[in-house]
């Protein structure tokens, strides 16, 4: 069998060999205790040529439908956005996409460079003025968010908005599971966090409030009433989740006292590949600077004086603070925060705020047209690119149609909201043109008719 | 003469030039100010760049330009299995069926992920000689932790919540430790003996009923198999304890041995390293786990489960940890991670690791003149040197480091393991060419010749990168983390 990505011929191995000392590679390896050493072959599949796999791999593939070829309205968290092409032929340099952490910054001045301005683009929608160059996701970065609120205000309490994503709730629950934290969720109400609910439940000891904006039914929260509930602690600190496409529209949390800023840039340049991976942020105020998880590139000089980019305030972090860093994160998601900042260049100043503008639009275009076939929204509020509707039937059943008219349907949030039993979450992004929305809705009322 | 900044995307931009077209708005026009709060409406812009398509291809290649790929040159940084990554990975992950797929379309209508990713568990599953697989941690830090958090919550359904202590040697990867400390756990250290192994004696000493675990790296961080692992991990689970490995060297024994057979009871995988993920310039990465019988219930859901041919999600796990990553991992890099597996089957990865051993050894063997070989028994994948003899000379471990740059190639990891002083940590792996082993070689040769006979040389390089030694402390001490910061800067 030839192996393409192996060099070694039977001469450079009898040199090296030579070299060693010793006449076979088993010697090599004869330290390895012969109770452990493994008799046999692994049982794998065997090797496939490049031609056979790639055929293999393309009809694994195709047993998937993909939203290319369907026309999509479910978004909950990760959606269908128009991807610009140079955001793939700019990660498709080998220079960004096989390099390693920039840790030896002479040889890697375009990386901490593109970080730096990732980290720049990020502050500016945000309006927070410290922003680390990514985590794993916007999940993720909510519980780091949390650990930082934690380990600030050295209090145990967390309250969590029910209208913050489902999944990202999980990840709060098992994290608390490691450092004793006590989880309480503050219901929904018309769509909305439960504002006396919040209230209620807000006390001495909360080290802080977790809100999404726009939130996981689409509504935007009120986070102006939100703060002022919070404000009353004086230390309890304000975490806001937030779609960075809507704040291209919407006014950035930074502006309603928030702390911490997170959330995914999914929704620039990145694919929905199953979930992962995305990219999350973590954006927050001067204050907190230096207790920050992950990593920060930096503006410095170098001996003559010019301008370069090294990692800055790397004493936070595992592999210098170890036990004591601020966070266990080694990697951050480098490659997909060059998409995002390749996707946000392109959209450039106005056409962010267009592109928030015409999901908005799009959105509400479909929502009226669904209310024609007696499918009204449930919540009365502002929304972003997502609303609820009541169906007469299960979600699932509703979905299993359309998708025989090439359609994805909306999110069952009857999966996660035991009181939200047939109601589906619709996204209509601003690449779902007035035909595709048209024949959605005629669908829909067909269906729910 | 000084060179002029490279500029930023922000020092290209111009207002009124624009880098998209967006689709037309083809609906009837609603007035959202008339609909939404107006302290909801954002008053000021965002200061994105204003650049054209060609401008912003030009920045970015640039910056490319000006970045040190696999493609560039060798890149020899141990502990990070900076191997080739196959483009054929690059183009299946790009397969729409792969990449524009939603997490919460209907399993029905993604067969075909799901079955890859099954495959892949099952793969995984025989490499490492565990029982069960989730993909779902996105890198290796958080794949230590949601093991630790599965010792954890095991303990617990013992009646055992006491056992908090975890057991890392001073050797370990830094991650564990402070993996350990997230998921709540005390850190004791146990020290390393003179060869450079786990002191068995010490491991003795420090176990008490308080062992959640010992979390090891086998080969350890100098690249020295832990010969003595068996009774270690008897130790271990005599006193009740829970062994880990950090997969983060596994591209030394694939095929040779394997962490189930070697007495752990979990293990992590940096499919980034050892199944050529790519690194991404830092991510992103995915780090499953592998866990015994006994522990696969408490897996993070939901899990992949086949029947009769059709794949699912498996959220019925009561006892489960909960959901460590938001929908099922990084997927799009365990696609890249499979396509390499099928491409090597077991005869590929025995082959894998036996060259990564035999280059390492290589070149360790042409080093121990003129370096300071701390252990000198044979590596496996990697080894350490110290840079002593040089700093004696004047010249530091840092220096020899930057000198390598002007010789294209990227320095190794230094300054650790931290039980090493002056470390240099090579790992060449198994895609370099003899002819790249021996450009090192001459390289690092010449460096100490340099050290020797002329410091100056080295203490000054780099002389060949975009830029010189740069300030770290200042970065540090004045931090300017973004654009705006260093317009405030100047006023």
């Amino acid at each position: 069998m030839e192996f393409r990505y192996l060099p070694m011929t039977e001469t450079d191995k009898k040199e090296m060999l030579d070299k060693i000392g010793i006449s076979s590679t088993e010697e090599l390896f004869s330290d390895i205790p012969k109770e452990v050493r493994l008799d046999r072959e692994l049982n794998l599949k065997k090797p496939a040529s490049e031609y056979e796999l790639k055929k293999e791999l393309t009809e694994m593939a195709s047993k998937n439908a993909n939203l290319t070829e369907y026309r999509s309205f479910l978004g909950a968290g990760v959606y269908d956005h128009f991807i610009p092409s140079v955001v793939d032929h700019v990660i498709s340099r080998q220079e960004f996409y096989t390099s390693y952490t920039p840790y030896q910054p002479e040889m890697t001045q375009g990386e901490l460079q593109a970080m730096f301005e990732f980290q720049t683009m990020i502050s500016e929608i945000t309006g927070m003025p410290i922003v680390n160059s990514s985590l794993y996701d916007g999940g993720t970065a909510v519980v780091e968010a949390v650990y930082l609120s934690v380990v600030q205000t050295k209090k145990k309490k967390i309250l969590v908005s029910a209208a913050l994503h489902p999944e990202y709730r999980q990840l709060v629950y098992t994290a608390s599971k490691g450092k004793g934290l006590e989880i309480v969720e503050i219901g929904h109400k018309d769509g909305q966090t439960d504002l006396e609910q919040l209230e209620k439940e807000l006390d001495e000891d909360t080290a802080s409030v977790i809100v999404q904006y726009p939130n996981f039914l689409g509504q935007i929260e009120p986070l102006e009433k939100i703060n002022e509930l919070i404000k009353k602690q004086p230390k309890t600190m304000f975490i806001v989740s937030s779609n960075p496409l809507s704040l291209g529209y919407l006014t950035p949390p930074s502006e309603f006292g928030a702390d911490i800023v997170v959330g995914d840039t999914q929704v620039f340049g990145i694919p929905a590949q199953l979930g992962g991976p995305h990219c999350g942020y973590f954006a927050t105020t001067q204050k907190l600077m230096r207790k920050v998880p992950g990593r920060f590139v930096g503006e410095t000089v170098d001996e003559e004086g010019e301008r370069g980019f090294v990692l800055a305030l790397q004493t936070r972090e595992q592999h210098i603070r170890r036990e004591k860093a601020t966070s266990n994160i080694t990697s951050n998601q480098a490659l997909n925060a060059v998409a995002s900042s390749a996707a946000m260049s392109a959209l450039g100043k106005h056409g962010v705020k267009d592109m928030a503008k015409l999901n908005m639009q799009k959105a509400r275009y479909t929502k009226k047209q669904l209310e024609e076939v007696n499918l009204p929204a449930a919540f009365s509020g502002s929304f972003f690119n997502e609303f609820v509707v009541k169906l007469s039937k299960p979600v699932s059943e509703v979905n299993e149609k359309l998708f025989e008219k090439g359609f994805v349907g909306g999110f069952d949030l009857g999966r996660t909201y035991p009181e939200l039993e047939n109601h589906m979450l619709i996204a209509t992004t601003e690449i779902r043109s007035k035909e595709e929305i048209d024949a959605f809705v005629k669908e829909m009322g067909d269906i729910n008719g | 003469m000084a060179k002029e900044n490279f500029p930023l995307i922000f020092e290209r931009s111009k207002e009124g030039r624009s880098g998209h077209n967006l689709p037309a708005l083809d609906v009837p026009e609603v007035n959202l100010e008339e609909e939404l709060d107006d302290a909801y409406i954002r008053k000021i812009d965002a200061e994105l760049p204003e650049v054209d398509e060609l401008e912003l291809m030009r920045h970015y290649t640039g910056l490319s330009n000006r970045n040190f790929g696999i493609l560039s040159g060798f890149y020899p940084l141990g502990s990070c299995t900076m191997k080739y990554n196959p483009v054929i990975n690059e183009d299946v992950a790009r397969l729409p069926g792969f990449s524009h797929i939603h997490p919460y379309q209907d399993t029905k209508t993604i067969q075909g992920a799901l079955e890859l990713m099954y495959d892949l568990q099952v793969h995984l599953e025989e490499i490492t000689g565990m029982q069960e697989i989730t993909l779902q941690p996105a890198a290796g830090s958080q794949g230590e932790w949601t093991a630790l958090m599965i010792f954890k919550a095991f303990h617990e359904a013992n009646g055992e919540s006491h056992r908090n202590e975890v057991i890392v040697p001073d050797s370990a990867h830094g991650t564990n430790p402070a993996s350990a400390a997230v998921a709540g756990f005390k850190v004791v250290e146990v020290k390393s003996n003179e060869k450079g192994l786990v002191d068995v004696e010490d491991l003795r000493r420090v176990v008490n009923e308080n062992t959640a675990a010992l979390m090891l790296t086998n080969p350890n961080t100098l690249g020295l198999f832990e010969t003595e692992i068996l009774e270690m991990s008897e130790i271990i689970h005599e006193a009740g304890g829970k062994m880990y490995y950090d997969g983060a060297n596994l591209n030394a024994i694939m095929g040779y041995a394997r962490p189930g057979d070697m007495g752990f009871d979990a293990v992590h995988l940096n499919l980034h390293k050892t199944f050529t993920g790519p690194h991404g310039g830092g991510g992103p990465g995915s780090g499953p786990i592998g866990v015994t019988e006994e522990l696969a219930p408490f897996l993070p859901k939901p899990v992949v489960r086949e029947k009769d041919g059709m794949y699912d999600f498996d959220y019925d796990l009561p006892q489960s940890i909960g959901m460590v990553k938001g929908y099922y991992g990084n997927f799009g890099i365990n696609v890249r991670a499979y396509t390499y597996i099928r491409t090597m089957g077991a005869e590929g990865l025995k082959k894998v690791s036996e060259y990564a051993v035999l280059n390492a050894n290589y070149i360790m063997r042409s080093l121990e003149e003129k370096y300071e070989l701390p252990f000198t028994q044979h590596c496996k994948h990697e080894f350490v040197i110290s840079g002593n003899k040089q700093k004696a000379q004047g010249v530091r471990t840092l220096d020899i480091a930057k000198r390598l740059m002007d010789f294209d190639i990227h320095p190794p990891t230094v300054y650790f393991p931290l039980i090493v002083g002056e470390a240099l940590m090579i790992e060449p792996t198994e895609t370099e060419s003899k002819e790249t082993l021996d450009h090192f070689i001459k390289s690092m040769i010449q460096i100490a010749d340099e050290a020797e006979n002329n410091p100056e040389i080295v203490q000054k390089a780099p002389y060949e990168t975009d830029v010189k030694r740069l300030d770290e402390t200042r970065a540090s001490r004045k931090p300017v983390l973004s654009f705006q910061k260093q317009i405030e800067k100047e006023a």
